[in-house]
This record gives C-alpha cells, structure tokens and sequence, in this order.
C-alpha cells in the first residue's frame, strides 16, 4: 500500500480538527475536535510504524499511550468543562472572555485625564475574583 | 530495506491499485465525510454520533494497516468510553437537542483559512516527501495482541506504568474537579 | 587676642545670635531677647575695641583662603582702614540700639523671634560688607543684606501693603544687583582678582581697561541699594515695616552699604570723569526731588524716608566731588539722627494711634504726651535741617565744602570734573532750604497740633525712651568731633568754611522761616472749631506699639488738609510731589507691564505650544495601546487562530526555504 494514502487521510483529518477547534462554539465540540486531531496523528504513526517495520514499534506504542492520555485528557478536559458550567451557567468559549479587555474602557479614550480608570479595573478584579 | 521499498514503490502505480488500497481509500473518505459532519453539524447530539463513526472508519483503517490491537484499543476506548462521556458530558452541561443555530462562533472564516491553509501546505509536503514510499504489508505480523503485548511489556514497561499513573492522576483529578462542593466549603 | 581676630568675632557674633534665635525661638522664647542684644551688644564693643586698636593709622589687612577657586582667588579677607573701622562701630551701636529699642516696640508680637533673629543677621551682613576685603565675600553680605529686608519690611505680611513693598524692595535692589554683578565680574576681571586692595593696586597702576563700563554697572547697584535716583523707589514704601527695621535699613545698614561700598572703591568711580558727571547727576535729581516730594507726605514715615534718600543724595554727592572722607562722615552723623528719627517716629505714631500728619496736627498735647520722643525727635530736626552746632550741620558743610572745592578747581589733583562740583553744590544749598522746610513742616504738624487731646496711653517702655536719648547724644555732638575724625579718614579737612556755612544756614534759617510764617497764616485762617471730620483711628490704641503701627497702616489717609504748609509751598507741584512724582506708573508702563505681558507670552507657550507637544506624545501612546488592547478579545479561539496561522506560515516559510536550499 501507498503510504501516500494514510498520510494525506491523517492530513486532512488533523485540518478538519483544526476547523473544529477554531470554530465550534460548544466547549465540549470543541474536546471532540480535538479528539478528531489526536486520531489524525495516531494514523500517521501506526502508518510510519507499519513501513519501517521498527524492531521496538515505537510508533504503535506511542499510539497505545495517545490513546491513554486522550482517555485522560477527555476526562479532565470534560470535568473543567462540567464546572465551568456550573460557574457561569454555560460552557459557549467564546462567552469565556475573562482576560478581554474591558469595553467600558473605550470610554475613556476621549478623556484625557486617568481618573476613570479606577472603576473599570475594580469590576475586573471582581469578576475575576 | 528502503532501496528495496522504492524498487516496490516503482513496481506499484497508483494508476493500479492494490485491493487494500480501494479499501482503504473508500473507508478513509467515509470516515472524512464523517468527521466533517461532525465539525459543521448544528445538532450537537449528532456530532456526537457522527464521531463514532470517524473514530470507527479510523478503526477499520488500523485494521487494514495491519494494526489489530491498536484497532481493537481505538474501538474499546474511543467509541466505547470518550463518546459515552462526551455524550454525557453534553447532556450534563443541558446542551440543546435539535438544531442549535449558534453552534459555530464568529471565529468562522478564519478557522476556514487556517484550516485550509493548514490542510493544503500538510498535504503538499507529505505528497512531495512519500509520493513512492510503498509500505509492505506482507511478511511478519506486527500488530498482533502477541505481538504488542511482547514489546510493551519488553521494551515499554516503564512508560506504561508511568501512564498508569499519569491516568490515576487524571482520575483523580476529574472527580475533584466535577464534584459538587458542599455548602460552606471552598 | 590680636585685633584680627576681634574682627573676625564682630560679625560672627551677631550670625551665631541669628542662628541661635532661629533655633531657639520657638523651643525658649526666653532665651530670645537676650540673644537678640547680647550678641549685637557685644559686636558693638568689639567694633569700638577694633576702631580703638586700628586707630585711623595702619590699614588691617588679613586673609585665608579656603579653598582654591579658579583663575580668579576667592579670600576669606579683611580691610580694615579708617572709613572701615568708624562704619563698623555705627553699624554695631544703631544696631543695638534698634534691638534694645525692639524688645519693647514690639513685646506681644508673635513674630518677635524671627524678627529679632533676622534683624541680627542683617547687622551680621552690614558688619561682613563692612569689614570684607575681598568683594566675593563683601556680596555675600550684601545679597543677605537684600533678602533679610524682604523678609523684615514684610513683617506685617498679613497687610498687603507690606507684602507688595518687601516684594518692591527686593525687586527694585535685584534690578541693580544684578548689573552690579556684572560689574563686580568685570572690575574683578580686568584687575585680576577680588582682593581690595588687588583692586585698588590695579586702578592705582592704570591697570582697568574699562573703567566708565565697570563704574556704571557698578553704579546700578549702588544706586539700587542706596536708594538713588531712579532706584530709589523701594524705599518709601519699605516704611511698610515695623519702625526700628526702618531706622536699621535707613540709618545703618542696607542704605548705608551702597555709599560705604563707592566710598571704599573710590579710585575705581574716580578712573572715570562720565561715571562721576553720572553719580553728580543722580545725586542732585535725588537730593532735591526727595526733598519735594517729602514736603508733600502726609505719612510721618514717609517723609522721613523720602529725608534718607535726600540725604543719600548729599552723600552721594560728596562721592561724586571725589570725597569720601566728607561722604561718610555725613554717612555717621546721618545714621545717628535718622535712627533717632524713625525711633522717635515709632513713638509718635504709637501715641498718636495714627502715622498720618494731618491726623496728628488735629491733636493738641502730643508733645506732652511723650517728651522724650519730643526732645529728642527736636534735635534729630534740627540736626537734619543742619542747623549749627547739631551733627548735621558739620557733615552736611564738609560735603559742601567738597562741593565748592570741586567747582571751583581749587584743589590740586582733584578727581572730578568742575561740572559735578557746580552741580552738587547748586542742588545741595537748595536741598538745604527745602530740608529745613519739610523738617520744620514735620515739627510743627507734628507737636503744635490743635483740636482734641491727644489720648493718653501711658508711659512708653523704657527700652524705647532710653535708646533715644542715647542715640542723641551723637546726633547732637557728633559734629563737633570733625577735627578729630578727618585723621581717620583720607586726611581732608572736614571743617566748615564760612561761605559755605554762611549760605547753607542762611537758607536752611530762610526756608524754615518761610514755611513758619505761612503755617502761621493758614493756622489762623482756619478756625479751630471747625468740625473736622472724624478721622480714622487704629483699633486696639492701647496695645503694643507695633500692632499699633501694624494697624495704622490700613488707615486710609484724610483728604488734603488746607492747613498744610507743605501744599501752599509747592503750589501745583504738590500732587506729582506726593506721588513720588510719578515714578511708580513709569516703571509700571516700563518694566512691568512688558514683564507681565512677556510672562502671559510664555506661560501661552508653555500652555498651548510645549504642552501640545506633551499631550500629543501621551494621546499617541494611548491610541496605540487602545489598537493593542483591541486584540485582546478574551476569545481563546480567537488567538489559537492565530497562534496556527502563525505556525503554518513558518512551516511554509521553512519547507519553502529547504526546497530553494535543496535546489540551489
């Protein structure tokens, strides 16, 4: 077999993950996606193990483990997503914007003076809190 | 070994496909249908289920790659616990059932760009790298449960205790994380 | 000790009082007033100790240097010659007069140790110009001189006259440092070094290549600090300070130290016949424009300081004729009754509960009221009108003897032109008449007022009475010592000629003859009982004398008085007169509205052009870090979009490059 084959299909599974990742909204799409990209690089190592006919088969060990850890990584990746909803009643990333800058702070780009700045930055540290 | 997998790779046109090959490339495009699906679906259920199919076209692949264990692993584990979970996890964070018109974000077009960008430059260098690599899939058995299970636990064994730990962690960390805490505890 | 080290302590002493009453005074004002006097006191004794041990003979001349300074050496010096020594016991007796005379003008004022500390700094100041040698050292004390009367004729600052006047005195004298700065640089330059008696080699050898530039920068100082025409105008507002800081700066120190600094460096003004011709000048336009001006004063104070600057001007005048010997004995004899007369003045004034003339001359009795300051305010008249045998009237002839000697050219190596003679002569016998006229018009407004009595406040302090009658002791009999203290000075003889003596008595007798005949007939044409209007009075008549004074300067001065003589002597000249003829609104259209408007021209520049440019670089920086902050959306898609198509590029860019690599 070609190993043209499996390489192009890991390829563009891993850009279809890429996809998902960059623009679902659903925290928990999102996880899947990132499944969807773990697998792309499984394929390619079973693929690359199966061609060197490696002595230690590193490759499909190392598949063996991804999958472990992806186990893992949905495990955790779906226990924050779990009280992040409980936090803050959803779990849409793009609704997650903590770090933004805050928009009220566009008001004060017209006043020269710094005196307002005190009262954006304490809901920040509250909302953060 | 590699000059003798070129003379193959020569021998071998795309033109003439092996019967592996037809397999594989029907099943790889069902199983691209289906992650696509599941990366553009507005029913998050369905996204859901779509993925098992990935994950199981995936499957049949490995099988095909001659890779039985990590095929029979992939099944076991993807599609029969991290769908579960993500099932449940979807149910427990009271995602709609149905069409949900919100389910991608404004962050559409770029992820777009960057996934084609990502798509076309990936396929490019593999095709330009392996157009006439030939992999043998003959001779020796090489993903057997025998097999596997001789050079994990010859070659791999430290590792794969450490990830026992690694996934004890992750357990333990999972239940800390999503369990409820009581009142007047912080 | 030997006799420098006397002179070191002499202003050393009142400076470590000074310090020791700024330190102390708030912590144990009972200490204040004995370090007021004592020090000062003790000044006094070692200067006559100093003056004794000198004897007019040997020049003292001692220096150390601390340390070196360049191309021209800075020496710790001292020059004690004749002038040095005499100026020096002045200064420290009207000193400790002024402080004994403090302790009780001003008992209750709060300020009373701060007052009394830099009062002791100023006496520290004249003591150093006096006895410096090295004219670095000699400016030292005079700026301290110029910020220490800042600070004591805005004592009252709650009044905005005091504090508008010591911002006038330090301003106007500034105006005159400054080019005396220059000049001092220059003098310093040409002869090569700051010693005085460098300086006075250098002039002596010809040494001065420009000596009309040098003498008229320092001119400008002189003139400022000595109150000449047309910098004198500082000084009549000063009056805003408390009384005995008016007798100190008129009698003995700020004013004196302009004319002891010209007499000292004689020989440089003397290199220069147009810097004589220009000091002759400004002392004739001083000389008899203060006197005018002071005939037409209604503020006692006022027409006393307008009597210093004439006086000045005599001194002035005496310098200008190239004697120096004549200009500071007018200088000692001056500073003796000026004292007394502004001592005498704060007396009067506390009694009175008014420094207005037209006040005092519708009160009866005064004179009975405080007979010392009477008696002796009658002698200091009579000594500042020159009428013979009062101090006064010997120095006053030795300037004019000078005068007449200078225009006459009978004098063998003289060293000012005939014309400065001609005009110090001329405009000292008319300073004369209008002297005696504006003395007895004080006089007689003063103690033969008629109308109501004069209140009654009790005895003054004795430390006020007792300073009088010390201090006119010399303003009686200094005079007569004329034959003695020429030895100590340049060797002129300062005795009276008879013609000058002759001319300037008679017109001194005629011009207080004609202002008594003519206050004679207004007196009796105006009726005594006619109902004058009531006439502004302090508040607290009773309290210290220097609240007193305090207050009576918010008093608003009563319109004209058809009684006083003054007016009917100057005819149409009387309101430019009282006004100072004017020389406030010429220096406000000259200097200070340019200034201000130069200071409204920088602050727009400052405003609206260089803030421009600050602001401008802030907004900037704020825009940018608004288009920065714009990226932070807070979505994580949104920078992992961004972080891939980052890596994608560089993966491009690094497979693009192994291929061109690979290729080439």
């Amino acid at each position: 077999m070609h190993l043209v084959y499996p390489a192009v299909l890991a390829a563009l599974l891993f850009a279809i993950g890429v996809y998902g990742v960059l623009a679902r909204r659903n925290a928990i799409l999102v996880l899947m996606s990132v499944e969807l990209m773990l697998n792309a690089v499984n394929l390619n190592l079973v693929a690359f193990d199966v061609w060197l006919r490696d002595t230690l088969h590193a490759g499909q060990a190392l598949t063996l483990f991804t999958i472990a850890v992806a186990a893992a990584e949905i495990g955790i990746g779906l226990a924050i997503v779990l009280m992040v909803h409980r936090n803050k009643g959803t779990a849409d990333v793009d609704r997650l914007r903590d770090t933004a800058e805050d928009p009220h702070d566009s008001s004060d780009e017209t006043s020269t003076d710094g005196t307002s700045d005190g009262t954006p930055t304490g809901e920040k540290a509250e909302a953060t809190a | 070994m590699i000059l003798a997998a070129q003379a193959a790779a020569e021998a071998h046109g795309f033109l003439s496909p092996t019967g592996v090959e037809i397999a594989f490339l029907l099943v790889g495009l069902v199983t691209l249908g289906a992650a696509l699906v599941t990366v553009t679906t507005r029913q998050l259920v369905h996204a859901a289920l779509w993925l098992v199919v990935a994950l199981g076209g995936l499957a049949v692949e490995y099988l095909l790659l001659t890779a039985e264990f990590i095929a029979w692993v992939q099944v076991l584990i993807y599609v029969g616990s991290v769908v579960v979970l993500l099932l449940f996890g979807l149910m427990l964070t009271k995602a709609p059932i149905g069409r949900s018109p919100d389910a991608d974000s404004g962050n559409r077009p770029a992820a777009v760009a960057v996934a084609v960008a990502a798509a076309a430059a990936l396929v490019w260098v593999v095709v330009d790298a392996f157009r006439t690599t030939w992999i043998d899939l003959d001779g020796a058995v090489q993903g057997s449960t025998k097999v596997t299970g001789e050079f994990l636990f010859r070659h791999w064994v430290l590792p794969f205790e450490a990830l026992s730990v690694l996934l004890l962690a992750a357990l333990v960390g999972a239940i800390v994380l999503s369990r409820k805490k009581k009142e007047g505890e912080r | 000790m030997t006799t420098t080290t006397l002179a070191v302590l002499v202003p050393l002493l009142p400076f470590l009082g000074s310090a020791a009453g700024l330190l102390l005074g708030r912590t144990a004002p009972g200490f204040v007033r004995p370090l007021a006097v004592l020090p000062t006191l003790a000044a006094a004794v070692l200067a006559v100790l100093v003056a004794v041990r000198q004897g007019g003979d040997e020049t003292i001349n001692a220096a150390t240097q601390l340390t070196p300074t360049g191309s021209v050496p800075i020496d710790l010096a001292l020059y004690i010659d004749g002038f040095a020594a005499l100026v020096a016991v002045l200064v420290g007796v009207v000193a400790t007069c002024v402080q004994i005379y403090s302790t009780g003008y001003l008992r209750d004022d709060p300020r009373y140790s701060s007052y009394a500390a830099l009062v002791s700094l100023f006496t520290s100041a004249m003591l150093l110009v006096v006895y410096s040698g090295d004219l670095m050292v000699l400016l030292v004390g005079w700026e301290i001189m110029g910020i220490c009367s800042y600070f004591l004729v805005g004592h009252y600052w709650e009044t905005p006259e005091a504090r508008a006047a010591s911002l006038k005195a330090f301003l106007v004298t500034k105006l005159g440092d400054v080019p005396f700065l220059i000049g001092l640089f220059a003098l310093a330059a040409d002869a090569g070094t700051f010693r005085i008696t460098g300086v006075l080699g250098a002039v002596a050898n010809g040494g001065l290549d420009h000596p009309t530039l040098i003498a008229l920068l320092l001119l400008a100082g002189v003139a400022g600090k000595s109150a000449q025409f047309p910098l004198h105008t500082w000084l009549p507002d000063a009056m805003a300070g408390p009384t005995p800081v008016s007798a100190l700066i008129h009698a003995a120190t700020m004013v004196a130290a302009g004319i002891y600094f010209t007499a000292r460096l004689l020989p440089v003004f003397a290199a220069s016949a147009a810097a004589m011709t220009v000091l002759a000048v400004m002392a004739a336009i001083t000389m008899v424009g203060s006197a005018l001006a002071a005939l037409a004063q209604d503020d006692i104070k006022r027409v006393l300081a307008y009597s210093t600057i004439g006086q000045l001007g005599y001194m002035a005048g005496a310098l200008a004729v190239g004697d120096r010997g004549a200009a500071v004995f007018h200088l000692l004899s001056h500073a003796a009754f000026k004292a007394l007369l502004f001592l005498a003045a704060g007396a009067v004034i506390h009694a009175a509960g008014t420094n207005s003339l037209t006040a005092m001359s519708r009160m009866s009795g005064l004179a009975k009221r405080i007979p010392d300051a009477y008696w002796t305010m009658t002698v200091a008249l009579l000594a500042l009108a020159a009428i013979p045998p009062f101090a006064g009237f010997f120095s006053k002839e030795a300037v004019l003897v000078a005068a007449e000697h200078t225009a006459l050219g009978d004098q063998a190596g003289q060293a000012a032109p005939a014309g400065a003679g001609w005009t110090v002569l001329v405009a000292g016998l008319l300073t004369a008449l209008l002297t005696a006229a504006y003395a007895l018009r004080l006089w007689l407004r003063t103690f033969r007022g008629r109308g109501a009595e004069a209140p009654d406040h009790g005895r003054q302090p004795i430390a006020m009475t007792s300073v009088l009658w010390v201090l006119a002791v010399p303003s009686l009999g200094f005079g007569l010592t004329a034959t003695y203290v020429d030895d100590w000075f340049d060797g002129h003889a300062l005795t009276p000629t008879v013609t000058t003596a002759v001319l300037g008595t008679g017109l001194a007798v005629a011009g207080a003859a004609v202002t008594y005949a003519i206050w004679r007939t207004l007196t009796a044409r105006t009726p005594v009982a006619a109902p004058a209007p009531p006439l502004p009075h302090v508040a607290h008549p009773d309290a210290d004398a220097g609240q007193v004074e305090a207050e009576a300067l918010h008093l608003p001065h009563p319109a004209e008085d058809p009684a006083d003589p003054g007016r009917a002597l100057l005819g149409p000249l009387h309101g430019p007169a009282a006004d100072g003829f004017h020389l406030d609104a010429v220096y406000r259209t000259a200097f200070v509205r340019p200034v201000l408007a130069g200071a409204s021209l920088v602050r727009f520049l400052d405003r609206e052009v260089v803030d421009t440019y600050v602001r401008a670089a802030g907004d900037s920086a704020k825009g940018l870090g608004w288009l920065v902050r714009r990226a932070q959306t807070g979505n994580v898609q949104t920078y992992l979009s961004a972080l891939l198509a980052g890596s994608v590029v560089l993966a491009i860019a690094a497979v693009a490059l192994a291929n061109a690599v690979a290729g080439a």
